[in-house]
């Protein structure tokens, strides 16, 4: 048996697969950072650290000998809870489709810590984000839509300035992905001329506060994974089966002049 | 003689080691078969030999599917494998270094099968 326990559920697996296929539909809308950095892995439940190469310098402890600690990232463990009730589950054999709000949620809520820690940083983990080891000054976006293609250009120029080539993408906060998908100008779409200005994707990205261009040519940004995004078993009573949306990651900056952020001119409300 | 791909003296040769011999022999005139079929369906232009040669290579996935399900039974480490790469939806050669990792050459914990979304990868 596994850790995850699938098998100890008293769920049938009509049941699971609606449950799996709405976590796996939920996730891929909201995940952001796996469309633009590189993915390493999954390795599985033991891999617990990812090795940097490096090697931290120490003095003293009465070793006798100079001596360094090997630097290592290590995973952390994320464990999303969430509730269904059995008697729904059991529809799913009698051909119903289940209310799922629970696996969104959960789904939701995983999804945007990674990306969280991917763009801002989670500093209690020790992952550096995009956006917070950037060098560049930000560049402030504007209010005006019709605007965007100019600051982009500006970020594109930036990043080939420091010596960063593409391609690139664009992960824009939902504000900031709306209000461009939106906006026109002689009839003609912003947004294509924000594409066309850094030759790139746009990326709906909810946990950015504005936006962030970034190199995807590779070897800056890495997720590491061991357990990929699964979905476990936790316990039951009578009435509800409790389960959780898991996955371990570490995520590391290799490149810190490969990514430029562009800031709204408010701040999150 | 049952088959001409014997290697080595029959005498020498396992009742299950014949057995096995037999099923894999079969299993390659099955996949041969399908091979087969599916490049004449490709050709022929006319519609209803088309439909009998695509029928007739279903069948003999089926029959595949059997053979293989007989040698699954029989060999501990087909088992192992395909219970290892079969039905999954992780990138296959992720699932290599997982069951790797993990040290046991057994099957990772089933996961979602998100992985990387990052387009060309």
């Amino acid at each position: 048996m596994d850790l995850l326990k699938r098998a100890q559920a008293p769920i049938t697996p009509e049941a699971w697969q609606q449950i799996d296929d709405e976590a796996k539909r939920v996730l891929k809308l909201n995940l952001a950072g796996r469309q633009v950095v590189d993915f390493d892995g999954p390795h599985g439940w033991q891999f617990a650290a990812v090795n940097t190469g490096g090697l931290i310098l120490r003095t003293g402890g009465g070793l006798g000998v100079p001596w360094g600690v090997r630097g290592v990232v290590p995973l952390i463990e994320v464990r999303v809870p969430f509730e269904l009730a059995i008697m729904e589950l059991d529809n799913a054999s009698r051909g119903a489709v289940l209310d799922l709000a629970a696996v969104v949620s959960a789904a939701e809520k995983t999804a945007h810590a990674e990306d969280n820690a991917i763009f801002n940083g989670f500093k209690s983990g020790g992952f550096e984000g995009i956006i917070p080891s950037s060098p560049y000054p930000p560049i402030t976006l504007p209010d005006d839509f019709t605007k965007y293609p100019s600051v982009v250009v500006e970020a594109a120029e930036t990043l080939r300035r420091g010596g960063i080539n593409g391609p690139y993408a664009l992960a824009l906060g939902p504000d900031s992905y709306a209000g461009l998908a939106q906006a026109a100008e002689d009839g003609y779409p912003i947004r294509e001329r924000v594409e066309h200005a850094f030759d790139g994707p746009l990326v709906l990205a909810p946990q950015v506060d504005g936006a962030v261009l970034l190199s995807t040519r590779g070897g800056d940004f890495q997720l590491s994974v061991g357990q990929d995004l699964s979905i476990g078993y936790a316990g039951r009573d009578q009435e509800t089966v409790r389960l959780y949306l898991t996955e371990s990651f570490a995520f590391r900056v290799l490149e810190h002049t490969a990514a430029v952020y562009l800031k709204p001119k408010r701040g999150k409300k | 003689m049952a088959s001409v791909g014997f290697h080595e003296p029959l005498e020498l040769l396992s009742e299950d080691t014949r057995n096995m011999h037999r099923a894999i022999v079969s299993l390659m005139e099955e996949l041969e078969a399908i091979d087969w079929y599916q490049q004449r369906a490709d050709a022929c232009a006319d519609s209803q030999l088309k439909d009998v040669l695509v029928h007739n290579k279903n069948e003999e996935i089926e029959h595949a599917s059997m053979v293989l399900e007989w040698i699954r039974r029989h060999s501990g480490h087909f088992d192992q494998m395909l219970r290892l790469y079969l039905f999954t939806e992780a990138p296959i050669t992720g699932i290599e270094k997982a069951a790797e990792a993990n040290g046991s050459g057994t099957a990772p914990a089933p996961a979602l099968g998100i992985g990387s979304m990052k387009k060309g990868s």
